[in-house]
């Protein structure tokens, strides 16, 4: 089987993220650095396919998140990511 | 399939332990080719096709898709092993060997020990540059016989096959030599440095 990339969204790495992040992140704005671009996560284009996720902004291709998972833990790099917003609990 | 089952078999297992030998440490053969991209194919016109040698500072040589493909053409038959688990036996690639580029651009030698690969699309990859001297590395662009498909890195690819296919660049656009083995795009998010499949090198620490 190849890995087709195309078809993926955010959303299919909604399992790594949430190993990572304690709220429910792929409903989480974040945008993009490249075009300002704000969208969920979980609408990101993904790729990286077994390395590792690859978010890269639907609207402009930059790539806003990477997430890779080693046996030593996460590596986390959101150096094209402007800002991420989580909205608030009702509490 | 009907075959003869007396000669088939035996010629199966001298067949099967070869390739055990051939498989390094955690790796499974695969028949198809799988595709494993950082981002989406980038679809490079051949007329705006340029691949360059670089440092900080000088372009040492600049070709186009005609001057490319009239450098010395080399055709190498190898296995490749993707950090992802597959591996691929006997796979033929057609390019141009990163000695012939040395020698292309007048170089008697490379500038600096290590290099750092820029492609199209904006991938990045790290390798020494003693692992591409004397044939052990080229920058292809056919496989099989065939030209090289965008989705496995055509119109040009770096094939450096001794270590984890993560460091065979897809889209070759530039190679910068640099004083230090600076990390790549895989390398800088918990990836090896180095990426030798024999030891196993699939994350740092390995």
């Amino acid at each position: 089987m190849s890995e087709k990339p195309l078809p993926l969204d955010g959303n299919s790495a909604a399992g790594l993220l949430s190993e990572l992040f304690a709220v429910e992140i792929t409903g989480a704005s974040i945008t993009c650095d490249g075009c300002h671009h704000a969208a969920p996560i979980g609408a990101a284009r993904l790729y990286g396919g077994r390395m590792g996720a690859v978010f890269r902004c639907a609207h402009c291709e930059n790539v806003v998140v990477r997430l890779v998972r080693t046996p030593e833990g996460y590596w986390l790099e959101m150096k094209g990511a402007r800002s991420l917003f989580v909205q608030a609990r009702g509490d | 399939m009907s075959e003869p089952p007396v000669s088939r078999g035996f010629r199966g297992k001298q067949r099967s332990s070869d390739h055990a030998a051939r498989t390094p440490p955690g790796q499974h053969l695969v028949n198809d080719f799988p595709v494993l991209s950082a981002g989406p194919t980038p679809r490079i016109d051949l007329v705006k096709w340029r691949f360059a040698l670089t440092d900080g500072h000088n372009k040492f040589a600049e070709w186009d898709w005609e001057q490319f493909n009239a450098l010395p053409q080399t055709k190498i038959k190898t296995d490749i092993h993707c950090v992802t688990t597959w591996s691929k036996l006997d796979t033929e690639w057609r390019g141009v060997t990163f000695d012939d580029l040395l020698a292309a651009a007048g170089l008697d030698e490379a500038p600096t020990p290590f290099a750092l690969m820029h492609c199209y699309g904006g991938y990045t990859t790290n390798v020494p540059v003693e692992d591409m001297l004397e044939g052990k590395a080229m920058v292809a662009t056919r496989f099989a016989g065939e030209e090289l498909d965008p989705e496995h890195g055509g119109p040009a690819r770096l094939v450096v096959p001794h270590l984890y296919f993560w460091k065979s660049a897809k889209w070759i656009q530039r190679i910068e030599f640099t004083e230090t083995d600076t990390p790549g795009f895989w390398e800088e998010l918990g990836y090896h440095i180095y990426g030798d499949p024999w030891r196993e090198q699939r994350y740092a620490g390995d």
